[in-house]
């Protein structure tokens, strides 16, 4: 892949050989951002970005999981490896995280071909966990031939997903809402496809009439018109089709040539992302340790300071003191 | 330049202590396993659960995916000295034995003895507080300084 390639730790290696807990060990450094991780994630960098990645997003019970785990032992018999990615929110309390979602996996047992890791969303919003981006190229590099991630039971803003995934799923149910519900802005406008789940529900006929209907009076972005299946996680229906739905979608890409241009667009929101999580760390870290910054804060809180003085001033001490090489 | 007193550098962002909680065996009865996965959330640690009716080798091969620091074992079924012991040997033969187990359930005070031998953290019985827990499984997976 050109370029010079940096030198290859142990990590690396044991990471291209397929070495699980090598994989689990560098997701957890890339979660916390561990310096050693982002050294494997520079130098395995070139080989990724061919996997197939597909994002599945839709609000909390729609059937997200059960639908995955369908699609998961589909792709296993066609002989696709497959890395799953499932998000779950931190609590905003105490930081702890229910992560869940593997209850409704059922894996053959030994089959090497699925590796699946939940994460926490860890203060980060949108529906994403901060790295999601880093653990799909670790599962890339270990030799998954596609990666789902699963998003948080989203809101109608929690559309990160968009900036991670190249095809997006939304998954939804019967009586979600009146067919207005479908224009508004959101999590409508990031769908490849549509799943309306659990079909063998009343009012799922008229559910995916709606949405059909729906896609022919939106405009199609960059061309594409989503498609919208029926299916039943529980039943097992529409598997097929879904993932037909997603080659058609990801063949689409490939003849507009937009994925080499929507992969571009996505590598740089997350040069933003990246640098705003620098900022981050550096804002939380000088709110930790900076005694001045303490002052300022403790100042706000009582009322001295004014909170727009009190940004400013934190901002000047910020650029003072590091915005540093990042790490 | 770090901030002043940086005495942790301004990289890594804290990691929330993992656990896996499991019931391996065909006892149904889950209440419990919910309710000490919702007491562990609670004390701010990431909580994978896995849920009814769990093989060893199940169990084993979700810790490792999820990198968990500590295993938590639910059994009220009887079979505890066949699928822990079970649970420690693949822990042993995929090289994982700094994945800590800790089980509750029913069992008998001279098996909890044996399964404590084996490298079970502690044995959890009826009337163990939740707080007794989370110590147990805080202590066990922060001894001194292991951060990844």
């Amino acid at each position: 892949m050109g370029g010079k390639r940096p030198s290859r730790t142990a990590a690396v290696d044991r990471l291209l050989r397929g070495d699980r807990r090598t994989l689990a060990k560098l997701i957890t450094g890339a979660e916390a951002g561990s310096p050693e991780a982002r050294q494997v994630l520079r130098a395995i960098y070139g080989r990724t970005g061919r996997a197939t990645v597909v994002g599945f997003t839709g609000p909390l019970g729609v059937g997200k999981s059960s639908l995955i785990n369908r699609t998961v032992n589909f792709l296993r018999e066609k002989g696709l490896r497959v890395g799953v990615i499932a998000i779950d929110p931190s609590s905003p309390f105490t930081g702890g995280a229910l992560l869940g979602d593997r209850v409704r996996l059922e894996r053959r047992e030994g089959d090497t071909g699925v590796f699946v890791r939940s994460m926490a969303t860890r203060g980060h919003s949108g529906g994403v966990a901060q790295g999601t981006r880093d653990v799909i190229r670790l599962m890339e590099a270990f030799g998954m031939d596609v990666i789902i991630v699963e998003t948080v039971g989203s809101g109608q803003s929690d559309v990160d997903i968009h900036d991670v995934a190249a095809t997006r799923v939304v998954v939804l149910v019967p009586h979600l809402g009146d067919d207005v519900q479908s224009l508004k802005a959101g999590l409508f406008e990031i769908a490849d496809v549509f799943a309306v789940n659990k079909s063998d529900l009343p009012g799922a006929m008229e559910a995916a009439r709606h949405l059909k209907e729906m896609v022919t009076i939106i405009a199609p972005r960059n061309g594409w018109r989503p498609s919208v299946v029926e299916s039943s996680a529980a039943a097992g229906e529409g598997i097929v089709e879904l993932w037909k739905a997603v080659e058609d979608h990801q063949r689409f890409l490939r003849e507009h040539h937009l994925d080499a241009k929507e992969s571009g667009e996505r590598r740089a929101t997350e040069v933003s992302d990246l640098v705003r999580g620098h900022l981050q760390t550096v804002l939380r870290d000088l709110l930790e340790h900076d005694p001045e910054a303490r002052k300022l804060m403790e100042e706000v809180a009582d009322g001295r300071v004014d909170p727009y003085s009190g940004a400013e001033r934190l901002v000047a001490r910020i650029s003072k003191t590091s915005v540093g090489a990042p790490r | 330049m770090p901030p002043q007193s940086g005495k942790k550098p301004a990289s890594s962002r804290k990691h929330p202590i993992r656990v896996l909680i499991a019931k391996p065996g065909l006892d149904g009865h889950d209440r419990g396993a919910k309710v000490v996965a919702r007491a562990l959330r609670d004390s701010g640690m990431e909580v994978i659960y896995l849920g009814l009716r769990q093989t060893p080798e199940d169990i084993v091969e979700a810790a490792i995916e999820e990198d968990v620091d500590v295993i938590g074992l639910s059994l009220l079924s009887g079979a505890h000295m066949t699928l822990i012991p079970r649970v420690l040997k693949l822990l042993k033969e995929r090289k994982a034995t700094d994945i800590k187990v800790h089980a509750g359930g029913i069992i008998p005070d001279n098996d909890a003895a044996r399964l404590r031998k084996m490298g079970v953290r502690t044995v959890f019985g009826p009337g163990s507080s939740l707080e007794e827990i989370i110590a147990a499984v805080e202590a066990s997976a922060r001894p001194a300084g292991s951060s990844h």
